[in-house]
């Protein structure tokens, strides 16, 4: 661990200490085995996509007549489609999962290897701590996404023409604006993992195992997807943080279908904020003998 | 995220502390008042929203209903909200495949998943998000909104495009000019105007007209109109119109039933502008590689679009009076019923004793009642009961099952 090396003697951290924590923290997660497989996998999400629709749609015929993932008809005439279809794939399942497994391990992880205690010696404050701790995950929500974003671009691009696109209202778009609506998708994409992250972090403030807190994130994550499915909870389903995930698609849309964008972010930062003071709530009263 | 100052714990050594138990059970005080203050602003800020009763000029009913009718909107956008709720028995996928067959769309031999026949028809249940746009009666746009998908009906002067991106099917037909506007009135209600209009046409002595008040809709100032049939026995509760008091537009149209509970037909801008929309709202050329299904003009003389068959209200069934024999209406204003013969002589098969499993089946959707038309079985939905003798003749109305019998009886 370099963070020995940060110490500092003053009892009022700096902000650029603060800097410092969030670099090496950013460091020690991208760099995991774990973390690159994860990105990996979801990389080759994408690649599977767009090979499959390649390889059906090999004999002239257009897309499924509108089964599969949205937007996954428009792939063959548009590969910048293939951006929205595999994100549109990914974040029911693939990318939350990522997400908890990161988020649950990050205080866990640290308690059970034993560094947390270590961590906590530096006069940073456990508040500061988790902070970082939580900025390294919503990154890596950004980052998870961009991974899908640029290998769905790539594949698309390599494997099916691009051009203007059609919104789903029928109105045409140039490519560029295109791109720049797939950046704004990519980006809401990211904000909608935020609530699972905080959920994933509070989880992970509860226990010193790892492997337990992301079981539990994950296991979480895959109640709600069960829970938003039963039409008998539809007064529950407006307040899980899976609901109006697939909003992202109202950007398609022209003009821009706001409201149920702005419900999934309200929604977003209601989770952080209430996860986000419970897991401040619980770790910085917690006892930490790892 | 909790603010640096409040952050004194920063070593692991400090929970022997008596107050200790105390300050670790106050930081959960954070998350719960923000769960808390949450919870209360979903509940509380719609209800502020709504108090507002905006002050407009005091207005007659005559007065209003006129302000209505010279209303002309030509241009204008916005987003509808429409909610359906006919209580119609739950069969889950039979109903819309009932529906979809019954309009002989969607899935048809040669359909089209863009065609407008079947799509529209999705509107009769549910809750649907719909975006309207017009300029001028040669420019008009509607689209159903979906998850991640969406269906448009776009007409353009002489073009008419269906597009669904969903499947990226395409329906196009040609109108002439002269058509067009004609066409146009043919729609199937989807916006509050179109329903108000339907609902005033319904209104004579038998109805009670009242200004009641005002309203703020999609963020406009709208006088009340509230609509009641003065007889009882009508399934038809209260009809609720707000109209805008600028421009005399119906802005959201409500249709209660007399039994009570929700609302059988809601429809209402949910946003609403009256600024020209923008021109390239209506444009549509078929995205590269969408399948495009061609209306020709045979098929619409035969199906018209599929609108007249969804035509509801009045009208529609005197459409269907032209194809039956001996349809009669019994009585007068809300409480008309209408009766014909279907002339199978034997009605349906509801009885356990004919129809076997079906007969079983289509009995216990509905009622068995007994009069001096003889036995039958009365099908009930919160809006329009239907009563079906033993000997094939059918009374509908939009009347309770009680007023419905008596009207058979008295029109035996």
């Amino acid at each position: 661990m370099s963070r020995a090396e940060t110490v500092s003697v003053s009892v009022r951290p700096r902000p650029l200490w603060t800097l410092g924590l969030f670099r090496d923290e950013l460091r020690t997660t991208f760099r995991r085995w774990r973390t690159l497989a994860l990105l990996g996998v979801l990389a080759a999400v994408p690649v599977l996509v767009g090979i499959a629709v390649r390889i059906e749609t090999g004999d002239g015929s257009s897309g499924g007549g509108g089964g599969g993932p949205a937007f996954v008809s428009q792939i063959t005439n548009n590969g910048l489609f293939l951006v929205f279809t595999a994100l549109a794939a990914t974040l029911p399942f693939f990318l939350p999962m990522a997400v908890g497994v990161i988020a649950g391990d990050a205080v866990a992880g640290e308690a059970g290897a034993g560094t947390l205690r270590y961590l906590l010696v530096a006069p940073s404050g456990r508040t500061r701590l988790l902070l970082t701790k939580y900025a390294t995950v919503m990154v890596f929500c950004l980052a998870a996404t961009l991974v899908v974003a640029v290998s769905a671009l790539a594949v698309g691009a390599l494997l099916f023409p691009l051009g203007d696109l059609t919104t789903i209202s029928g109105t045409r778009i140039t490519f560029g604006e295109g791109l720049l609506r797939a950046l704004l998708i990519a980006l809401v994409v990211a904000a909608s993992l935020l609530g699972v992250a905080a959920l994933g972090l509070f989880v992970s403030t509860l226990t010193n195992s790892g492997i337990a807190a992301m079981a539990t994130s994950v296991g979480l994550l895959i109640t709600v997807q069960i829970l938003d499915q039963i039409p008998q909870l539809h007064a529950l389903h407006p307040y899980l943080f899976s609901h109006y995930w697939l909003s992202f698609a109202d950007l398609m849309r022209e003009p821009v279908h706001w409201d149920d964008l702005t419900r999934n972010l309200g929604l977003q930062a209601l989770y952080a904020a209430v996860f986000g003071s419970a897991a401040w709530a619980r770790f910085t009263t917690k006892d930490v003998t790892a | 995220m909790a603010p640096y100052e409040s952050d004194d714990t920063t070593t692991a050594g400090e929970v022997e502390e008596p107050r200790a138990g105390r300050r670790k059970a106050a930081r959960y005080v954070v998350p719960v008042t923000v769960m808390g203050v949450a919870a209360a602003t979903i509940g509380l800020v719609p209800a502020l929203a709504d108090s507002g009763d905006p002050d407009l000029p005091d207005i007659t009913a005559a007065q209003l209903i006129e302000k209505i009718a010279q209303s002309d909107v030509e241009r204008l956008s916005g987003t509808v909200k429409i909610t359906t709720d006919l209580g119609l028995p739950n069969l889950g996928g039979l109903e819309s495949g009932l529906l979809s067959g019954a309009t002989g769309g969607g899935d048809g031999e040669g359909g089209s998943s863009a065609d407008p026949s079947g799509r529209l028809t999705e509107l009769a249940s549910g809750t649907h998000t719909l975006r309207v746009a017009a300029d001028g009666p040669d420019r008009q746009k509607l689209s159903l909104l979906e998850n991640a998908a969406e269906y448009s009906l776009i007409h353009n002067g002489k073009d008419v495009w269906g597009y669904d991106s969903a499947s990226n099917e395409v329906y196009h037909a040609t109108v002439d000019e002269a058509d067009a506007k004609e066409r146009s009135a043919q729609q199937p209600p989807a916006t509050p105007k179109d329903f108000a209009e339907e609902a005033l046409k319904a209104v004579d002595d038998t109805t009670s007209v009242k200004v009641d008040g005002t309203a703020q809709v999609a963020g406009r100032d709208a006088y009340r109109l509230v609509v009641e049939p003065k007889q009882s026995g009508s399934t038809v509760g209260a009809v609720s119109i707000a109209v805008d008091g600028e421009t005399g537009m119906p802005l959201k149209f409500t249709l209660t039933p007399s039994s009570g509970g929700s609302a059988v037909v809601d429809v209402g801008f949910t946003k609403v502008s009256f600024d020209r929309p923008d021109a390239s709202t209506f444009e549509f050329t078929p995205p590269k590689g969408a399948k495009v299904t061609e209306d020709t003009e045979q098929d619409r003389d035969h199906g018209d679009f599929g609108f007249d068959k969804q035509q509801r209200g009045p009208k529609s069934e005197e459409d269907l009076a032209k194809g039956l024999d001996g349809l009669r209406m019994l009585g007068e204003g809300w409480n008309t019923v209408a009766a014909f013969d279907t002339g199978a002589g034997a009605g349906l098969p509801t009885g356990e004793e004919v129809g076997g499993d079906l007969g079983g089946f289509l009995g216990s959707l509905g009622d068995q009642v007994k009069g001096d038309f003889g036995k039958g079985t009365v099908f009930s939905t919160r809006l329009v009961n239907a009563l079906i003798t033993e000997d094939g003749k059918v009374y509908v109305g939009t009347v309770t099952k009680d007023a419905l019998v008596k009207a058979a009886e008295a029109g035996k």
